[in-house]
């Protein structure tokens, strides 16, 4: 992997062209549930520290995209690529098979996935959250995986609230533990699903305040479907419009917003843009 | 005769009957969960197993069972040139584990089936492996639903018990039975013994009621 890239393309400030090489590849990737198509031959790229937001109605296969890289859903046809190994298959004789757990498990450790709905472990307290994966996956020692729990409480602004049990933290609060319990297995590529969909208005803005401090971390790779689109303007070096299981557009905030070539794109950001007319 | 005089005996009977439910329910609580978790195993021999042990111990009768470990299988035992006779006790707590077990393997089916699919995506987004996806997030989660039902199970158990009695076990029926023949004094006898089951379900369900709010302690943190 080269970091170094001469061709300097700055958005927000950061360097788009990090890596040559797309540290997430879908090749012609399909993805139905019974008869419907939810990705249809879907080729996308994300390359090494880049902040992708993925937009479109729903229905479009935007989520399936984060699913599938968290192995959480499988694939019916193409490969995915994530660091330039399959995801979903494995090599054996210059062939391709599909992967068993062991690689599942191995290629998993390189993401991260922040929920919708959250999805907290209810039955532990808020640094048990953080803590358990690290000390029962990851090997690593209590007393270390408590220290850097509580950093990560730090960085969220939940440091007072550890000691407390899921239930007892609002929405936004337990969004923000969702965020640090996925950073506590230092993935490399983080993936976020409608992350403030589930909220109050009002709890919105802390959740992405969150999500801004990780987008100036350069070796992170973000992948964001959300429906808050002033947001994703501010933080996405890309921004991709789905429809129908395909990229339909995309390109960078200032062209997908100002200046869409399609159709479909303005009339998708007309509806969600302004929802009144 | 006096009733107190009776108490002795049925005090005896008692502690018997205290014994076989505490030995049945935890023997029939591991059970419960061995093939429980069973049913839901992917391996098809062990998933046939379970099925085939819950079908069979809840579709026939406690009692029949009873009779069948106890009597019939040292006769086949017999048969087949090995020792399958059981002291009384053995063959009871037995049959009561069995019986019980069968029930409460459904009841642990359906709370892991219940903890919500999000729990487990969010396990294995964090790569936990499956045996500690199980161990750490869906039990936990699951006992506490199964509680309830548990409890129920455990004072149905503590009831049945009484079906000992007919291999000859000195629990508190059949020492009821023993004073009834001897002094025919049928109404002071049941009543007394009405009452002690009574109290012995009562202490149960406490004890039941303890277990559920320790295994479900987080639930009511800050509440």
């Amino acid at each position: 992997m080269n970091d170094a890239n001469p061709d300097r393309d700055t958005h927000n400030g950061r360097d788009v062209n990090k890596g040559r090489d797309p540290i997430i590849k879908f090749d012609k990737v399909v993805k139905r549930f019974g008869d419907h198509v939810v990705l249809d031959e879907l080729d996308f790229e994300v390359k090494r520290g880049e902040k992708v937001t993925i937009i479109g109605p729903s229905g479009s296969g935007k989520s399936t995209v984060l699913r599938i890289l968290m192995t959480l859903e499988e694939i019916n046809d193409g490969v995915v690529y994530v660091g330039g190994q399959p995801l979903w298959h494995q090599w054996r004789r210059e062939q391709l098979i599909p992967a068993s757990e062991q690689h599942l498990r191995q290629m998993r450790s390189q993401l991260g996935m922040v929920f919708q709905q959250f999805n907290l472990f209810p039955h532990m307290t808020v640094l048990r959250n953080l803590t358990e994966a690290p000390v029962q996956v990851g090997g690593v020692a209590k007393a270390e995986a408590r220290k850097r729990g509580m950093e990560l409480l730090e960085m969220v602004g939940l440091a007072d609230q550890a000691n407390k049990y899921p239930h007892q933290l609002s929405g936004g609060q337990q969004q923000r533990v969702g965020i640090a319990r996925a950073l506590a297995m230092r993935p490399k590529i983080m993936l976020f699903d409608e992350p403030t969909s589930a909220l109050d208005p009002e709890l919105v803005g802390e959740v992405l305040n969150v999500i801004r401090t990780l987008a100036d971390e350069h070796d992170l790779t973000m992948l964001l479907v959300t429906h808050e689109m002033h947001f994703a303007r501010q933080v996405s070096d890309r921004i991709c419009f789905f429809d129908k299981g395909r990229i339909k557009e995309q390109g960078t905030p200032e062209e997908i917003f100002t200046a869409p070539k399609e159709e479909r794109t303005r009339a998708f950001l007309k509806a969600v843009l302004d929802p009144d007319d | 005769m006096e009733w107190t005089s009776y108490l002795a005996p049925l005090s005896q009977g008692a502690w018997v009957t205290v014994q076989l439910t505490v030995y049945s329910t935890i023997l029939g609580g591991l059970f419960a969960f061995l093939f429980g978790l069973g049913k839901l195993s992917h391996n098809p021999l062990v998933k046939g197993f379970s099925v085939a042990y819950i079908e069979i111990f809840r579709g026939t009768s406690l009692l029949v069972q009873l009779f069948w470990i106890y009597f019939a299988l040292p006769l086949i035992g017999q048969a087949i040139g090995i020792d399958l006779r059981f002291p009384p006790v053995a063959a009871g707590v037995a049959a009561l584990a069995l019986n019980i077990g069968a029930y409460g393997a459904e009841v642990v089916r359906g709370a892991v089936q219940a903890v919500p699919k999000e729990q487990y995506e969010a396990a294995t987004a964090l790569n936990f492996t499956s045996r500690k996806r199980l161990w750490r997030i869906t039990l936990p989660q699951a006992i506490p639903e199964m509680m309830p039902t548990f409890g129920n199970l455990a004072v149905q158990n503590l009831k049945d018990t009484a079906l000992v009695s007919l291999i000859s076990l000195g629990d508190m029926a059949f020492r009821a039975e023993q004073i009834r023949n001897f002094t025919q004094d049928s109404v002071t006898v049941y009543t007394l013994v009405l009452f002690m089951y009574f109290g012995m379900a009562l202490v149960v369900t406490a004890i039941m009621k303890l277990l559920e709010r320790y295994v479900g302690r987080w639930r009511a943190a800050g509440r």
